[in-house]
Protein backbone atom coordinates (compact mmCIF):
# COMPACT_ATOMS: atom_id res chain seq x y z
CA UNK A 1 0.00 0.00 0.00
CA UNK A 2 3.02 2.77 0.48
CA UNK A 3 4.60 1.47 -2.57
CA UNK A 4 1.44 2.22 -4.20
CA UNK A 5 0.89 5.99 -2.49
CA UNK A 6 4.36 6.18 -3.35
CA UNK A 7 3.53 5.90 -7.19
CA UNK A 8 0.61 8.15 -6.72
CA UNK A 9 2.11 10.80 -5.47
CA UNK A 10 5.07 10.43 -8.07
CA UNK A 11 2.70 10.19 -11.00
CA UNK A 12 0.94 13.73 -9.50
CA UNK A 13 4.48 15.59 -9.81
CA UNK A 14 5.02 14.18 -13.20
CA UNK A 15 1.63 15.33 -14.24
CA UNK A 16 2.43 19.02 -12.60
CA UNK A 17 6.06 18.79 -13.95
CA UNK A 18 5.00 17.95 -17.64
CA UNK A 19 2.63 20.89 -17.32
CA UNK A 20 5.08 23.08 -16.12
CA UNK A 21 7.20 22.27 -18.80
CA UNK A 22 4.64 22.53 -21.50
CA UNK A 23 2.41 25.72 -20.52
CA UNK A 24 4.99 27.73 -18.18
CA UNK A 25 5.42 27.61 -14.06
CA UNK A 26 1.78 29.66 -13.47
CA UNK A 27 -0.04 26.27 -15.32
CA UNK A 28 2.20 24.14 -13.20
CA UNK A 29 0.87 25.69 -9.95
CA UNK A 30 -2.48 25.60 -11.23
CA UNK A 31 -2.77 21.70 -11.70
CA UNK A 32 -0.93 21.42 -8.56
CA UNK A 33 -3.85 23.75 -6.95
CA UNK A 34 -6.44 21.25 -8.83
CA UNK A 35 -4.74 18.00 -7.41
CA UNK A 36 -5.12 19.65 -4.15
CA UNK A 37 -9.07 20.52 -4.84
CA UNK A 38 -9.25 16.84 -5.45
CA UNK A 39 -7.74 15.48 -2.74
CA UNK A 40 -9.63 17.25 -0.40
CA UNK A 41 -12.88 17.33 -1.50
CA UNK A 42 -12.68 13.37 -1.85
CA UNK A 43 -10.23 12.33 0.68
CA UNK A 44 -12.08 14.68 3.55
CA UNK A 45 -15.25 13.60 2.08
CA UNK A 46 -15.99 17.55 0.94
CA UNK A 47 -19.53 18.02 -1.30
CA UNK A 48 -22.04 20.44 -1.51
CA UNK A 49 -24.68 18.06 -3.57
CA UNK A 50 -25.18 16.05 -0.80
CA UNK A 51 -25.41 18.53 2.66
CA UNK A 52 -28.20 19.69 0.74
CA UNK A 53 -29.87 16.86 0.21
CA UNK A 54 -28.90 16.58 3.80
CA UNK A 55 -30.26 19.76 5.32
CA UNK A 56 -33.56 19.63 2.90
CA UNK A 57 -34.37 15.39 4.13
CA UNK A 58 -32.63 15.11 7.78
CA UNK A 59 -32.27 18.72 8.95
CA UNK A 60 -28.44 17.84 8.89
CA UNK A 61 -26.92 21.68 8.52
CA UNK A 62 -23.58 20.53 9.57
CA UNK A 63 -21.66 20.17 5.76
CA UNK A 64 -23.81 23.38 3.75
CA UNK A 65 -22.14 25.23 7.52
CA UNK A 66 -19.15 24.07 6.25
CA UNK A 67 -19.37 25.28 2.96
CA UNK A 68 -20.27 28.52 4.64
CA UNK A 69 -17.50 28.58 6.77
CA UNK A 70 -15.49 28.23 3.53
CA UNK A 71 -16.70 30.99 1.81
CA UNK A 72 -16.21 33.41 4.86
CA UNK A 73 -12.93 32.16 5.10
CA UNK A 74 -12.57 32.88 1.43
CA UNK A 75 -13.78 36.12 1.51
CA UNK A 76 -11.56 37.45 4.50
CA UNK A 77 -8.61 36.57 2.23
CA UNK A 78 -9.87 37.91 -1.24
CA UNK A 79 -11.77 40.95 -0.09
CA UNK A 80 -8.01 42.30 1.09
CA UNK A 81 -6.44 40.95 -2.45
CA UNK A 82 -8.63 42.22 -4.52
CA UNK A 83 -8.59 45.86 -3.15
CA UNK A 84 -4.84 46.03 -2.60
CA UNK A 85 -4.50 44.44 -6.16
CA UNK A 86 -7.71 45.94 -8.55
CA UNK A 87 -5.73 45.40 -11.95
CA UNK A 88 -4.21 41.96 -11.03
CA UNK A 89 -7.13 40.23 -9.33
CA UNK A 90 -10.72 40.05 -10.26
CA UNK A 91 -13.66 39.18 -8.60
CA UNK A 92 -16.76 36.93 -9.55
CA UNK A 93 -19.08 39.31 -10.29
CA UNK A 94 -21.93 38.66 -12.78
CA UNK A 95 -25.76 40.19 -12.71
CA UNK A 96 -28.50 38.67 -11.53
CA UNK A 97 -31.45 38.38 -14.37
CA UNK A 98 -33.72 35.68 -15.10
CA UNK A 99 -31.39 33.54 -16.88
CA UNK A 100 -29.32 33.59 -13.16
CA UNK A 101 -32.53 32.68 -11.31
CA UNK A 102 -34.10 30.14 -13.59
CA UNK A 103 -30.84 28.67 -14.31
CA UNK A 104 -30.01 28.09 -10.87
CA UNK A 105 -33.14 26.77 -9.52
CA UNK A 106 -32.91 24.24 -12.49
CA UNK A 107 -29.00 23.02 -11.51
CA UNK A 108 -29.85 22.66 -8.06
CA UNK A 109 -32.64 20.06 -9.37
CA UNK A 110 -30.13 18.71 -11.80
CA UNK A 111 -27.33 17.70 -8.78
CA UNK A 112 -29.23 16.39 -6.99
CA UNK A 113 -30.52 13.40 -9.65
CA UNK A 114 -27.04 13.30 -10.26
CA UNK A 115 -25.77 13.84 -7.30
CA UNK A 116 -22.99 15.73 -8.21
CA UNK A 117 -22.84 19.50 -9.00
CA UNK A 118 -20.12 21.06 -10.94
CA UNK A 119 -16.98 20.22 -8.61
CA UNK A 120 -18.71 17.25 -7.51
CA UNK A 121 -19.21 15.88 -11.53
CA UNK A 122 -15.20 15.88 -11.33
CA UNK A 123 -14.71 14.48 -8.41
CA UNK A 124 -16.92 11.66 -9.04
CA UNK A 125 -16.04 10.96 -12.38
CA UNK A 126 -12.41 10.58 -10.78
CA UNK A 127 -13.29 8.74 -8.17
CA UNK A 128 -14.46 6.14 -9.93
CA UNK A 129 -18.15 7.18 -9.93
CA UNK A 130 -19.65 5.83 -13.23
CA UNK A 131 -23.33 8.35 -12.65
CA UNK A 132 -19.97 11.12 -12.29
CA UNK A 133 -18.40 10.46 -15.50
CA UNK A 134 -22.09 9.48 -17.41
CA UNK A 135 -22.92 13.47 -16.10
CA UNK A 136 -19.67 14.53 -17.02
CA UNK A 137 -20.00 14.06 -20.93
CA UNK A 138 -23.84 16.02 -20.48
CA UNK A 139 -22.27 18.45 -18.57
CA UNK A 140 -19.12 19.30 -21.53
CA UNK A 141 -21.66 19.36 -24.17
CA UNK A 142 -24.28 21.27 -21.75
CA UNK A 143 -22.26 23.62 -20.96
CA UNK A 144 -20.79 24.38 -24.66
CA UNK A 145 -24.86 25.04 -25.40
CA UNK A 146 -25.14 27.25 -22.32
CA UNK A 147 -22.76 29.72 -24.11
CA UNK A 148 -24.31 29.61 -27.84
CA UNK A 149 -27.77 31.00 -25.79
CA UNK A 150 -25.83 33.26 -23.27
CA UNK A 151 -27.20 36.69 -25.08
CA UNK A 152 -31.08 35.11 -25.15
CA UNK A 153 -30.96 34.54 -21.62
CA UNK A 154 -29.12 37.30 -20.55
CA UNK A 155 -31.64 39.96 -22.94
CA UNK A 156 -34.78 38.64 -20.90
CA UNK A 157 -33.87 40.91 -18.03
CA UNK A 158 -30.77 41.65 -16.08
CA UNK A 159 -30.09 44.01 -13.54
CA UNK A 160 -26.91 46.01 -13.43
CA UNK A 161 -24.01 43.95 -11.11
CA UNK A 162 -24.08 44.68 -8.07
CA UNK A 163 -21.71 43.80 -5.29
CA UNK A 164 -20.77 44.09 -1.17
CA UNK A 165 -18.34 46.49 -2.78
CA UNK A 166 -20.44 48.55 -4.47
CA UNK A 167 -22.82 48.72 -1.54
CA UNK A 168 -20.22 49.40 1.00
CA UNK A 169 -17.33 49.42 -0.24
CA UNK A 170 -14.17 46.79 0.53
CA UNK A 171 -14.24 47.06 3.58
CA UNK A 172 -18.09 47.16 4.52
CA UNK A 173 -18.34 44.64 1.74
CA UNK A 174 -16.25 42.37 3.64
CA UNK A 175 -18.24 43.08 6.48
CA UNK A 176 -21.66 42.78 4.65
CA UNK A 177 -20.47 39.45 3.29
CA UNK A 178 -19.46 37.79 6.71
CA UNK A 179 -22.59 39.24 8.26
CA UNK A 180 -24.16 37.94 5.82
CA UNK A 181 -23.29 33.92 5.16
CA UNK A 182 -23.07 34.66 9.90
CA UNK A 183 -27.14 35.09 9.62
CA UNK A 184 -27.48 31.74 6.90
CA UNK A 185 -25.49 29.78 9.27
CA UNK A 186 -27.47 30.81 12.32
CA UNK A 187 -30.56 30.41 10.70
CA UNK A 188 -29.79 27.05 9.13
CA UNK A 189 -28.84 25.88 12.75
CA UNK A 190 -32.17 27.23 13.81
CA UNK A 191 -33.65 25.08 11.60
CA UNK A 192 -31.70 22.23 12.34
CA UNK A 193 -31.77 18.86 14.08
CA UNK A 194 -30.23 18.77 17.59
CA UNK A 195 -26.58 17.73 17.59
CA UNK A 196 -26.24 18.34 13.39
CA UNK A 197 -25.71 22.12 13.97
CA UNK A 198 -22.00 22.78 13.43
CA UNK A 199 -19.13 21.19 11.77
CA UNK A 200 -17.20 18.36 13.04
CA UNK A 201 -13.42 18.42 12.66
CA UNK A 202 -13.24 16.79 9.56
CA UNK A 203 -15.39 19.11 8.15
CA UNK A 204 -14.01 22.65 9.37
CA UNK A 205 -11.02 20.81 8.59
CA UNK A 206 -11.89 20.43 4.85
CA UNK A 207 -13.07 24.16 4.73
CA UNK A 208 -10.03 25.88 6.38
CA UNK A 209 -8.62 23.75 3.56
CA UNK A 210 -10.72 24.56 0.48
CA UNK A 211 -10.55 28.40 1.31
CA UNK A 212 -7.09 28.26 1.12
CA UNK A 213 -7.02 26.31 -2.18
CA UNK A 214 -9.42 28.97 -3.15
CA UNK A 215 -7.28 32.19 -2.06
CA UNK A 216 -4.71 30.74 -3.72
CA UNK A 217 -6.41 30.30 -6.98
CA UNK A 218 -6.63 34.20 -5.92
CA UNK A 219 -3.06 34.84 -5.60
CA UNK A 220 -1.60 32.09 -8.87
CA UNK A 221 -4.62 32.87 -11.83
CA UNK A 222 -5.83 36.63 -10.56
CA UNK A 223 -9.21 35.22 -10.55
CA UNK A 224 -11.57 33.12 -8.60
CA UNK A 225 -11.94 29.24 -9.00
CA UNK A 226 -13.95 28.07 -11.46
CA UNK A 227 -15.94 24.75 -13.40
CA UNK A 228 -18.15 25.44 -15.80
CA UNK A 229 -15.93 27.82 -18.12
CA UNK A 230 -13.43 25.05 -18.94
CA UNK A 231 -15.87 22.59 -19.45
CA UNK A 232 -17.76 24.54 -21.75
CA UNK A 233 -14.31 25.29 -23.37
CA UNK A 234 -14.06 21.82 -24.07
CA UNK A 235 -17.67 21.25 -25.52
CA UNK A 236 -16.54 24.27 -27.59
CA UNK A 237 -13.23 22.77 -29.06
CA UNK A 238 -15.32 18.96 -29.57
CA UNK A 239 -17.96 21.22 -31.80
CA UNK A 240 -15.25 23.10 -33.65
CA UNK A 241 -13.29 19.96 -34.58
CA UNK A 242 -16.70 18.62 -35.71
CA UNK A 243 -16.89 21.42 -38.28
CA UNK A 244 -18.99 23.62 -36.26
CA UNK A 245 -18.59 27.24 -37.18
CA UNK A 246 -17.45 27.91 -32.96
CA UNK A 247 -15.50 31.13 -32.97
CA UNK A 248 -18.31 32.86 -34.94
CA UNK A 249 -20.50 32.99 -32.28
CA UNK A 250 -21.69 35.71 -30.06
CA UNK A 251 -19.77 34.12 -27.24
CA UNK A 252 -16.66 32.99 -28.69
CA UNK A 253 -16.71 36.14 -30.90
CA UNK A 254 -15.35 37.80 -27.98
CA UNK A 255 -11.59 38.22 -27.84
CA UNK A 256 -11.31 37.09 -24.54
CA UNK A 257 -13.43 33.77 -25.12
CA UNK A 258 -12.19 33.98 -28.82
CA UNK A 259 -8.14 33.18 -27.25
CA UNK A 260 -9.36 30.56 -25.15
CA UNK A 261 -10.25 28.92 -28.08
CA UNK A 262 -7.26 28.85 -30.45
CA UNK A 263 -4.99 28.03 -27.12
CA UNK A 264 -4.21 25.01 -25.95
CA UNK A 265 -6.83 24.06 -22.71
CA UNK A 266 -3.26 24.21 -21.09
CA UNK A 267 -3.33 27.94 -21.20
CA UNK A 268 -6.46 28.02 -19.53
CA UNK A 269 -7.00 28.66 -15.69
CA UNK A 270 -10.58 26.75 -15.57
CA UNK A 271 -9.60 23.75 -17.70
CA UNK A 272 -6.54 23.84 -15.57
CA UNK A 273 -8.01 23.26 -11.93
CA UNK A 274 -10.60 20.92 -13.73
CA UNK A 275 -7.89 18.77 -14.63
CA UNK A 276 -6.19 18.24 -11.94
CA UNK A 277 -9.61 18.12 -9.44
CA UNK A 278 -10.25 14.64 -11.52
CA UNK A 279 -6.57 13.18 -10.49
CA UNK A 280 -6.54 14.32 -7.43
CA UNK A 281 -9.83 12.27 -6.62
CA UNK A 282 -8.34 9.46 -8.73
CA UNK A 283 -5.56 9.54 -6.47
CA UNK A 284 -7.71 9.57 -3.21
CA UNK A 285 -9.67 6.46 -4.42
CA UNK A 286 -6.75 4.49 -5.50
CA UNK A 287 -4.72 5.23 -2.07
CA UNK A 288 -7.29 3.70 -0.34
CA UNK A 289 -7.09 0.34 0.98
CA UNK A 290 -10.07 -1.07 -0.50
CA UNK A 291 -12.18 1.30 -2.82
CA UNK A 292 -15.58 1.54 -2.22
CA UNK A 293 -18.19 -0.71 -4.16
CA UNK A 294 -19.56 0.38 -7.12
CA UNK A 295 -22.59 2.78 -7.97
CA UNK A 296 -25.66 0.41 -8.43
CA UNK A 297 -26.40 -0.75 -11.84
CA UNK A 298 -29.08 1.49 -13.47
CA UNK A 299 -31.48 0.34 -16.36
CA UNK A 300 -30.50 1.91 -19.80
CA UNK A 301 -33.03 5.11 -19.48
CA UNK A 302 -31.46 5.52 -16.20
CA UNK A 303 -28.44 6.13 -17.81
CA UNK A 304 -30.06 8.15 -20.42
CA UNK A 305 -31.27 9.83 -17.60
CA UNK A 306 -28.22 10.81 -15.72
CA UNK A 307 -26.82 12.30 -19.38
CA UNK A 308 -29.54 14.64 -19.99
CA UNK A 309 -28.89 15.30 -16.12
CA UNK A 310 -25.78 16.04 -16.87
CA UNK A 311 -26.42 18.13 -20.10
CA UNK A 312 -28.79 20.46 -18.10
CA UNK A 313 -26.45 20.98 -15.18
CA UNK A 314 -23.79 22.40 -17.98
CA UNK A 315 -26.55 24.50 -19.82
CA UNK A 316 -27.81 25.86 -16.20
CA UNK A 317 -25.02 26.65 -14.94
CA UNK A 318 -23.54 28.57 -17.77
CA UNK A 319 -26.76 30.52 -18.15
CA UNK A 320 -26.63 31.03 -14.20
CA UNK A 321 -22.98 32.81 -14.64
CA UNK A 322 -21.66 29.54 -12.45
CA UNK A 323 -22.13 26.20 -10.73
CA UNK A 324 -21.90 25.81 -6.97
CA UNK A 325 -18.13 26.83 -7.51
CA UNK A 326 -18.49 29.74 -9.72
CA UNK A 327 -21.24 31.16 -9.01
CA UNK A 328 -21.90 30.26 -5.28
CA UNK A 329 -18.94 29.81 -3.75
CA UNK A 330 -16.50 32.29 -5.91
CA UNK A 331 -19.62 34.50 -6.04
CA UNK A 332 -20.32 34.83 -2.76
CA UNK A 333 -16.33 35.17 -1.63
CA UNK A 334 -15.58 38.07 -3.68
CA UNK A 335 -18.88 40.11 -3.54
CA UNK A 336 -21.10 39.50 -5.89
CA UNK A 337 -24.91 38.98 -5.36
CA UNK A 338 -25.68 37.36 -7.89
CA UNK A 339 -23.77 34.30 -5.72
CA UNK A 340 -26.10 34.78 -3.14
CA UNK A 341 -29.62 34.98 -5.26
CA UNK A 342 -27.72 31.30 -6.75
CA UNK A 343 -27.74 29.84 -3.55
CA UNK A 344 -31.22 30.97 -2.76
CA UNK A 345 -33.09 29.76 -6.14
CA UNK A 346 -30.69 26.74 -6.03
CA UNK A 347 -31.59 25.15 -2.51
CA UNK A 348 -35.40 25.40 -4.10
CA UNK A 349 -34.18 23.41 -6.86
CA UNK A 350 -32.14 21.03 -4.77
CA UNK A 351 -36.11 20.40 -2.84
CA UNK A 352 -37.69 19.83 -6.22
CA UNK A 353 -34.81 17.48 -7.61
CA UNK A 354 -35.00 14.89 -5.01
CA UNK A 355 -38.36 14.47 -5.93
CA UNK A 356 -37.39 13.85 -9.45
CA UNK A 357 -34.10 11.53 -8.49
CA UNK A 358 -36.31 7.94 -7.91
CA UNK A 359 -38.26 8.93 -11.56
CA UNK A 360 -34.93 9.55 -13.25
CA UNK A 361 -32.45 6.62 -11.30
CA UNK A 362 -34.19 3.38 -12.73
CA UNK A 363 -32.35 0.41 -11.32
CA UNK A 364 -31.03 -2.40 -13.61
CA UNK A 365 -33.23 -5.11 -13.23
CA UNK A 366 -31.57 -7.50 -11.55
CA UNK A 367 -30.95 -10.16 -14.19
CA UNK A 368 -29.29 -7.67 -16.36
CA UNK A 369 -27.41 -6.44 -13.70
CA UNK A 370 -25.84 -9.28 -13.08
CA UNK A 371 -25.38 -9.46 -16.26
CA UNK B 1 -37.51 -5.72 -0.97
CA UNK B 2 -33.76 -6.82 -2.73
CA UNK B 3 -30.40 -4.53 -2.68
CA UNK B 4 -29.66 -2.66 -5.75
CA UNK B 5 -27.26 -4.60 -7.55
CA UNK B 6 -23.88 -2.98 -8.17
CA UNK B 7 -22.59 -1.56 -11.46
CA UNK B 8 -20.28 -4.85 -13.23
CA UNK B 9 -17.27 -1.38 -13.78
CA UNK B 10 -15.50 -1.12 -10.52
CA UNK B 11 -14.06 2.18 -9.19
CA UNK B 12 -10.30 2.25 -10.55
CA UNK B 13 -11.52 0.86 -14.35
CA UNK B 14 -14.03 3.95 -14.38
CA UNK B 15 -11.12 6.52 -12.86
CA UNK B 16 -9.37 5.18 -15.34
CA UNK B 17 -11.86 5.88 -18.09
CA UNK B 18 -12.00 9.81 -16.60
CA UNK B 19 -8.30 10.07 -16.45
CA UNK B 20 -8.74 9.06 -19.93
CA UNK B 21 -11.25 11.13 -21.19
CA UNK B 22 -9.30 14.31 -19.94
CA UNK B 23 -5.91 12.88 -21.13
CA UNK B 24 -7.22 12.74 -24.41
CA UNK B 25 -8.86 15.72 -24.20
CA UNK B 26 -5.20 17.43 -23.33
CA UNK B 27 -3.50 15.42 -26.11
CA UNK B 28 -6.42 16.21 -28.80
CA UNK B 29 -6.39 19.65 -28.04
CA UNK B 30 -2.66 20.04 -28.04
CA UNK B 31 -2.80 18.28 -31.64
CA UNK B 32 -4.90 20.96 -32.49
CA UNK B 33 -4.03 24.25 -31.47
CA UNK B 34 -0.14 23.37 -30.81
CA UNK B 35 2.22 23.59 -27.70
CA UNK B 36 2.29 27.12 -25.72
CA UNK B 37 5.07 28.69 -25.37
CA UNK B 38 6.62 28.57 -22.09
CA UNK B 39 8.57 31.76 -22.79
CA UNK B 40 5.80 33.59 -22.91
CA UNK B 41 4.09 31.97 -20.27
CA UNK B 42 2.34 34.55 -17.73
CA UNK B 43 4.49 34.58 -14.33
CA UNK B 44 3.90 32.63 -11.86
CA UNK B 45 1.66 34.38 -10.13
CA UNK B 46 -0.90 37.40 -11.03
CA UNK B 47 -0.54 38.99 -7.67
CA UNK B 48 2.60 41.43 -8.28
CA UNK B 49 2.79 40.62 -12.03
CA UNK B 50 1.65 44.06 -12.84
CA UNK B 51 -1.10 42.02 -15.49
CA UNK B 52 -4.50 42.09 -15.51
CA UNK B 53 -6.39 38.01 -15.64
CA UNK B 54 -7.74 36.63 -18.97
CA UNK B 55 -11.40 37.37 -17.78
CA UNK B 56 -12.37 33.59 -18.64
CA UNK B 57 -14.20 32.83 -15.95
CA UNK B 58 -17.78 31.54 -15.79
CA UNK B 59 -19.07 35.08 -14.57
CA UNK B 60 -17.85 36.01 -17.94
CA UNK B 61 -20.38 37.28 -20.18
Amino acid sequence: MLARRGLLGLSALLLVGAVTVIAGPRAGLLAALGIGFGLVLEGLRFGFAGPWRLMITERDARGLNAQLLAIGLTAAVGFPLMAAAPGEIMAAHAPVGLGVILGAFVFGAAMQVVMGCGSGSLVNAGSGNLVGLVALFGFIAGSFLGTLHLGFWTALGTLPVISAQSLAGAQGGLWLTLAGLAALAALLAVRAAPGKRLPGGRLALAAVLIAALAALNLVIAGQPWGIVYGLGLWGAKIAQAGGADVAATAFWSNPVHAERLSQSVLTDVTSLTNIGLVFGAFLIMRGRARPDAPVAALALRGWAGIAIAGLVLGYSARIAFGCNVGAFFSGISTGSLHGWIWFAAAFLGSAAGLKLRPLVLVPATPARAAA
Amino acid sequence: MTAPRPSRLARPVVGLLALALVGGIIVWDLAQAGLPDPFHAPPPLALGSGTAPTGAHCAAN
